[in-house]
Parts: structure tokens; C-alpha cells; sequence
């Protein structure tokens, strides 16, 4: 683990480092592009291509912007998805390195096990719905942590602003009732 | 082509970092949030700060294409879903980057988590002719705006106050908080007999 200084100097290189050859860092959008590939896979019909050469689909969200997602789940080869995917992979190499996650730590985090016990059947429950909310509400935002919060803030966009203060306004307080006990 | 090859080496740095500075554990996240551990939010300060001065800074210098810039548009579905989202990332302690991040690091939970996320994300896809019915996703203050006015960019500015300067001072502040902010602001639980760290 790096401290604070070293691993935020990192981050911001990085992120600047999106910003300054492509473009800036998110990946909410991947959950909906995976969702649209699976769904195309099983029902060819979701995603068309039109007459134009552009893409369509009978899915109003990803037909949205001139069918952008739509045009992404057709070609899974793009930017966007395979930088989610290096992402894992990046994070996989880090922990491999420094030899995994402890074996105790797989299932839950120390201050989940001082709250709320050590059933793995509540902490998979509340990853599963805590993931649910996440990403209904990283859609609905426009974006996630990385998306909003970090790029934007970073470009001084007044939408970063008003997710963070969604963000932790919200978060802030369901931790502090959730978790009362140190971990 | 190249965009391929600039995703895997960015993205697995990205990955690789998200890792290193904690953010890929639950224990962090959650530690952050009920603020009896700012390691987290110290390192995502300076992580913003320095981008920013770098971003700007290179913009002014002429080595930044500000056409690379992407300001996504601000309405109030922006503060409904980032509430949202805050409340299911303390309660997993994941956000969508480091879940992903997570479940590759061998964490269990966080495979829950996506399953859970991708069944969200479609949930909203289901749910978008509604939502958008609703008027929650109409610009609000100019929509695609910046704080400033930055020069060069297709973007409007919130105040005409000049984009790249208010940016450069803005990321000045963001790392003078990050080494203002304490490391932690809640103290020790009356009893607790555990080391704080």
C-alpha cells in the first residue's frame, strides 16, 4: 500500500494522464455496454445497424446521443470497454505483486465482521444491492467517482460539484449510522 | 488501433493505482465515509488538485489539447444519482471502478456487487423513457458548464472569471485541503480498546 501522498500524486498522473492522450477517465457506462451485449447476444434485434452505417436499438437508453452506446456494444473493441477491462487487469497485476488479498478479507472487510457478523450470505446481499443502487444511480447521474466526481471536479465542471455533494452528502451519513463500530 | 493500446496502458495503470492507494478495498472506502479514516479522501484530494494544475497549466502552455476535455451535463438527476450511488457505496463499500478493481484483486464480495450493478444498469435502461419523463435529466445553470470560462473550449462558463486560472487555484486548494484534513474526524468510540490504525 502506498500513503496518501504517493498513491494521490499517482491518481492525479494518471487521470491528467487520460485527459492529456484520449480522454477523461469512467467506467459506469461499461455496466449498461456488457448489459447491451449480453441482451444483444441472446436477442440479435436489440442493436441494429442502419442504412447510414450508424447503430440503433430498440432500447431507448442506448439508442440515446445518436446511438453511441449502441454503436459500442456492437463493437466491444472500443476504448472505453477494453479500458475497464485493463483496469481489472492492472488491478490484478498490483495485488498479485504484493500477494493478494489475505484470505480473511475475501468475503468481507474487518469493519463489515465488527458490525454485522460474520455471515457471508448478509455481506453478498448487501454487495448486491448495494451495487444495484450504485449503478441505477451512476446512470441516472451521468456517471460514477471516476466520471463525475474525479474527472469533472478536475475540469472544474459544475456537474462533478453537484455529484459530490449528492455523493457524500449522501454517503457520509448511512456510514456513519451503518457502521458504528471500529473494524 | 492505437485507442486500444492507449486503453490497456491507461487503464491498467489506472487499475494498478486504484489498488495501491486503497481504494479497491472496502475497509478504506468505508473508513473514509464514516470518517475515522481520511487516508482515502486526502489521496482523491491531491488526485483532483494535481490533475487539475496539470491539465490547466499544460492548456496554457499549449501542450493540453482542450479539445479533450468532456464536461458532462449538470441537472438534477445528477444530485438524485449521486445520492443514490453514495448510499449503495457505504453500504458495499464499492463505487463501479473500484468494484471491478476489487473483484480482480480476489475479493468475493465485489463480484456480488457487479452482479448486482450490471442488474441496476438495466434496470435503468428499462426505466429511462420514465426517468427522462420526469424532467429529471433537463439542464439546470447552462448544463455542460464549467466553474470559468475556459479559453479555447466549446464549453460555457458558470462566471466568465477565466476557466484555466480558476482551475489552477481551485487544484492549489484541493491540495491544501488534502493536507489541511485530519486523519480522521470522528474520534475513537468510548471503550474501544482497538489501536485507532
Amino acid at each position: 500500500m502506498w500513503n496518501w501522498k504517493t498513491g494521490g500524486l499517482a491518481l492525479g498522473l494518471v487521470f491528467f494522464l487520460a485527459v492529456l492522450l484520449v480522454k477523461p477517465i469512467g467506467v459506469s457506462t461499461q455496466f449498461v455496454i456488457l448489459d447491451g451485449i449480453v441482451w444483444d447476444m441472446v436477442d440479435p434485434s436489440v442493436v441494429t445497424q442502419t442504412e447510414d452505417g450508424k447503430y440503433t436499438s430498440t432500447n431507448a437508453y442506448l439508442a440515446k446521443s445518436g446511438g453511441k452506446y449502441a454503436k459500442n456494444v456492437a463493437n466491444p473493441l472500443n476504448y472505453s470497454f477494453v479500458f475497464v477491462i485493463a483496469m481489472a487487469i492492472g488491478a490484478a497485476v498490483s495485488a498479485g505483486l504484493r500477494g493478494w488479498v489475505p484470505p480473511s478479507e475475501r468475503v468481507m472487510p474487518p469493519i463489515w465482521r465488527a458490525n454485522f457478523g460474520d455471515s457471508h450470505m448478509k455481506r453478498y446481499i448487501a454487495a448486491f444491492v448495494g451495487g444495484f443502487i450504485v449503478l441505477y444511480g451512476a446512470r441516472l447521474a451521468g456517471g460514477c467517482t471516476s466520471g463525475h466526481m474525479m474527472s469533472g471536479m478536475m475540469q472544474t465542471s459544475l456537474s462533478g460539484y453537484l455529484f459530490a455533494l449528492g455523493a457524500f452528502g449522501a454517503a457520509v451519513p448511512v456510514a456513519l449510522m451503518m457502521y458504528r463500530k471500529e473494524g | 488501433m492505437t485507442t486500444v493500446i492507449l486503453a490497456l496502458i491507461i487503464g491498467a495503470l489506472f487499475g494498478f493505482v486504484l489498488d495501491r492507494v486503497g481504494a479497491a478495498n472496502p475497509q478504506f472506502i468505508i473508513k473514509m465515509l464514516n470518517l475515522t479514516n481520511l487516508h482515502l479522501a486526502k489521496a482523491i484530494l491531491l488526485a483532483i488538485g494535481v490533475g487539475s494544475i496539470l491539465m490547466f497549466g499544460g492548456q496554457m502552455l499549449g501542450l493540453v489539447d482542450v479539445g479533450h476535455m468532456s464536461v458532462k451535463t449538470a441537472y438534477v438527476g445528477v444530485i438524485v444519482g449521486g445520492a443514490l450511488l453514495g448510499i449503495g457505496w457505504a453500504v458495499s463499500g464499492f463505487c463501479p471502478g473500484t468494484g471491478v478493481a476489487a473483484a480482480a484483486t480476489g475479493r468475493k464480495d465485489a463480484l456480488f456487487f457487479i452482479a448486482g450493478g450490471l442488474l441496476g444498469a438495466a434496470a435503468y435502461m428499462a426505466t429511462y423513457p420514465s426517468v427522462k419523463a420526469m424532467g429529471l435529466l433537463e439542464p439546470i445553470a447552462g448544463g455542460k458548464v464549467t466553474l470559468g470560462t475556459v479559453p479555447g473550449s466549446k464549453y460555457e462558463g458558470l462566471t466568465s472569471l477565466p476557466g484555466d486560472i480558476l482551475g489552477i487555484v481551485l487544484g492549489i486548494v484541493f491540495i491544501v485541503v488534502a493536507f489541511a484534513l485530519p486523519d480522521r474526524l470522528v474520534g475513537a468510540p468510548e471503550g474501544d480498546t482497538q489501536p485507532a490504525e
